[in-house]
């Protein structure tokens, strides 16, 4: 095996390709949150429409997605492998582990809360993404917003998009502090830093993305 | 202080060979002094068994002070016991009730292989040692005292790393069997003191391999390791292992 491969099968390697590849989609998150949220201008999705439209069609956008795909991707693989392989380091499980003694439940239940986001996202993209796809290809116009009024009518389309935000920020209030100490990352004045951001940022986040279907329904927005 | 003796129930895990499968047994237990030691308390237990014509548990046990790091039973699902920074040779009853049912098991883990009942083989860190937890130095004459300047705070952080007595508690409660909390206090103990900079990052390199083959799981960073280990390594340990590995593998410091 030649020695880059070596360095990326190694334990440490695939957790730096998971805390990269975690932090990249935190990054998209905040683009994603930041033009979701012009919906709350209420101006019938005026200027949010502009932003939709412009994601849609930017060619630099464009390619920047697939690298985000890419990126959903490798973090699912990494999870797949890793959890397999963590499964294998204990045959044999104990009859009484108080885990709770020691650790936080959603760190211990980063792969339930990351199959359940993921579950989540295969309907947020038939919902969402599939149809601004066909839209693009066949060169029709496509209202986002309106797209997000009609969906958001269904009370089980708002309680699903809620309770997938909040594993979403379960999966965050972990995940992010846990990349930069996957890094290396860990420093006297930094790491409390990071911390405190990290957890504002899993209830930020998540909240004003539920304030979105939840507004809509309620018809605060439309 | 004593409050009166108690009486418990202890389900111990009994496994013949490293081939069979085990289970949990109970046993009961009357007349238990509160200031036994939990070690003296299956002394106690053994002494029944033997008169009885029974097999006595086999247990890992040795200096009983709390710093060989021989001692292991994951006790009531934690390892060492109940009681932070203590190991289980210093874990007293005095920590349970009368009428209590205390389970105890081997630690688990692919790398550590049971023995026998409670005694788990831990060779698997002797290995990632071997493979590079070491300073080469020429033998010859001592050298002055404080001819090699050391800041304090990296003196007594790798004085802190180096309180790792290898007892496999951070492998034992680890979700996911992971050994990075015993095998970067090993590496930092080193990469923290100008004694261990020539080697530096082919050590990092050399463990984490070794390490891997061993078949200990992925960090994923719950921070259980540090929370029962008794000895109070610190997570920090595992974040500059990452740092000098990374910086190793894909920044620029030599190959193995």
């Amino acid at each position: 095996m030649s020695s880059l491969s070596k360095a990326f099968t190694s334990s440490i390697g695939k957790k730096f390709v998971m805390g990269l590849t975690g932090l990249f989609l935190i990054s998209f998150l905040i683009v994603h949150v930041s033009i979701n949220a012009l919906i709350f201008l209420n101006d019938s999705g005026e200027t949010f429409n502009v932003a939709a439209d412009f994601m849609g069609h930017n060619i630099v956008i464009r390619i920047m997605e697939v690298g985000l795909f890419v990126g959903i991707i490798l973090h699912i693989v990494q999870a797949i492998i890793l959890t397999s392989q963590n499964n294998a380091a204990r045959p044999e499980k104990y009859a009484y582990n108080k885990a709770s003694a020691n650790s936080k439940w959603y760190s211990r239940s980063m792969g339930l809360l990351g199959t359940l986001i993921l579950m989540f996202l295969v309907l947020h993209l038939y919902h969402f993404w599939w149809p601004t796809k066909v839209a693009v290809y066949t060169h029709q116009e496509h209202n986002t917003f309106q797209n997000i009024v009609m969906i958001f009518q269904e009370l089980w389309v708002v309680v699903v998009y809620v309770l997938g935000v909040i594993s979403l920020g379960y999966h965050l209030l972990h995940g992010f502090q846990s990349a930069f100490q996957t890094m290396g990352w860990n420093h006297k004045k930094w790491t409390p830093v990071v911390k405190t951001v990290g957890i504002w940022f899993s209830i930020i986040v998540p909240i004003i993305f539920a304030l979105m279907p939840i507004s809509i329904y309620l018809g605060w927005i439309g | 202080m004593s409050t009166g003796n108690m009486n418990l129930t202890l389900q111990v895990w009994r496994q013949k060979n490293s081939k069979s499968t085990g289970k949990l047994v109970d046993y009961k237990l009357s007349d238990i002094s509160p200031d036994m030691s939990f070690l003296e308390m299956f002394d106690v237990l053994n002494e029944q068994l033997i008169t009885k014509g029974e097999e006595p548990v086999v247990f890992d046990h040795d200096c009983r002070e709390g710093i060989c790091g021989m001692c292991s039973m994951f006790i009531n699902g934690q390892p060492h016991g109940p009681k932070d920074l203590v190991t289980t040779c210093q874990l007293h009853m005095r920590s349970f009730k009368d009428g209590d049912t205390i389970v105890v098991e081997p630690w688990r883990a692919k790398a550590f292989p049971v023995i026998k009942d409670l005694a788990v083989d831990r060779s698997a860190f002797d290995r990632v040692i071997a493979a590079g937890g070491f300073v080469s130095v020429n033998t010859g004459n001592a050298q002055d005292a404080n001819n090699l300047p050391i800041p304090k705070s990296k003196a007594d952080a790798a004085f802190e790393a180096a309180a790792c007595i290898g007892c496999g508690a951070c492998v034992a409660t680890c979700k996911n069997a992971s050994a990075m909390l015993f095998v970067s206090a090993k590496i930092s103990q080193l990469a923290l003191l100008p004694q261990g900079q020539p080697e530096r990052y082919r050590r990092v390199q050399s463990m984490v391999a070794q390490m891997d083959e061993e078949g200990f799981g992925n960090c994923t960073n719950t921070g259980a390791c540090e929370a029962e280990c008794p000895k109070g390594i610190s997570l920090e340990n595992i974040a500059r292992m990452n740092r000098d590995y990374l910086s190793a593998k894909f920044i620029s410091e030599e190959e193995v």
